[in-house]
């Protein structure tokens, strides 16, 4: 089994990169808002769920863990 | 379609890279110098390693049907070597004379210290004394952004011809500084750690497609060749025709490369016969 230190440097690049990709996904987001001249009532429920999911994964770990609380959330 | 990897390094790949390349569309592929994994200590290693790209891995290509050019280059991360890489550049004019070489890369930085940056100089300035082009490696991850405008400062300082010089590996914090500054830019996609072909897609419909390279990333590291076909596909999903992925995959290398008569692969233009009328 890895260390806790072993565990950060083993994936950081993958999570790294995983997030750069979250980022671009809502920058195209908003990219399509300005190049269509759409205005959307309200945030779309898929990235209100994100934003919601990011929220989890700041906040301390609950018993069941991040995973958990992700996959439940997602679930509504 | 027709395929064109501007950026691939041959020599750490398999002959079944050849042979799935040809069989996706790639037309050729331009193979810079680079890190071996190791620093080099003797200069005959890096003309050894000269001969296999212009010599040998043009015939390895060819048996595939793709055409395999090459460039000149000591790698930024062994330009602490001063004395290494001043024997080096002396045999470069012997390489440019090549039927495949198109010029000096990947010259760049690496951690932007004094030795890379008089490196880097050194190359530009020989480059440009012989009519060559020339492609600029950038530093990837935290060192990407102070990397590259030290890149752009050297630059700024020397006499050069922006159009005949290719600055690779931007991403959305650098490539709005290396187009303002006449420059070429190319995208590095990797399967994952770096640019996406999402992502490259994103930077193309938000500059436009003048000026800019897509390169696959392909070398003995993590890396996946098939990532320039991902990105012409997510390309062609978001509704972009046909024409338009050409002028990215296939023309802007012939523009840019083209600069060097030796590559004399031409821009194609999709024809569409008029109907018959009966």
């Amino acid at each position: 089994m890895l260390s806790p230190h072993q565990v950060v440097e083993k994936d950081y690049l993958e999570h790294r990169y995983m997030l750069l990709e979250i980022a671009a996904y809502l920058d195209r987001y908003d990219a399509a808002l300005q190049r269509t001249g759409e205005v959307p009532v309200g945030t779309p429920a898929k990235l209100k769920l994100l934003d919601q999911a990011l929220a989890v994964l700041r906040a301390p770990a609950s018993e069941k863990g991040r995973t958990y609380d992700l996959l439940e959330l997602f679930a509504k | 379609m027709q395929i064109i990897q501007p950026h691939y390094h041959a020599i750490a790949r398999t002959a079944q890279d050849y042979e799935r390349m040809a069989m996706s569309g790639v037309v050729a592929v331009a193979e810079p110098a680079f890190w071996a994994g190791f620093d080099r200590r003797y200069p005959e290693t890096f003309i050894d390693y000269f001969r296999q790209i212009s010599e040998f891995e043009p015939t390895r290509a060819a048996q595939y049907g793709i055409r395999h050019f090459c460039w000149v280059a000591v790698n930024p991360k062994e330009a602490e070597n001063v004395e290494l890489t001043n024997e080096v550049l002396k045999h470069f004019p012997e390489f440019f004379a090549k039927p495949t070489c198109l010029g000096v890369g990947e010259t760049g930085l690496h951690k932007a210290t004094k030795n890379e940056c008089d490196s880097l100089q050194a190359h530009v300035e020989l480059a440009m004394k012989h009519n060559q082009l020339v492609l600029i490696h950038t530093p990837h991850l935290a060192d990407k952004a102070h990397g590259t405008k030290k890149v752009l400062e050297v630059l700024a300082g020397l006499n050069v011809d922006p159009q005949r010089i290719w600055i690779d590996h931007v991403e959305e914090q650098t490539i709005g500084p290396c187009l303002d500054a006449g420059y070429w830019v190319g995208f590095t996609l990797y399967p994952i750690t770096k640019c996406s072909p999402r992502r490259a897609v994103d930077m193309i419909e938000k500059y436009g497609s003048e000026r800019l390279l897509v390169n696959s990333s392909a070398d003995w590291g993590p890396s996946d060749p098939f990532t320039l076909q991902q990105c012409i596909m997510e390309f062609r999903s978001r509704g972009h025709t046909v024409q338009e992925a050409i002028e990215v995959f296939h023309n802007n290398p012939c523009r840019f490369l083209g600069q060097n008569p030796k590559f004399d692969i031409q821009p194609i233009r999709i024809e569409v016969d008029a109907p018959v009328s009966v």
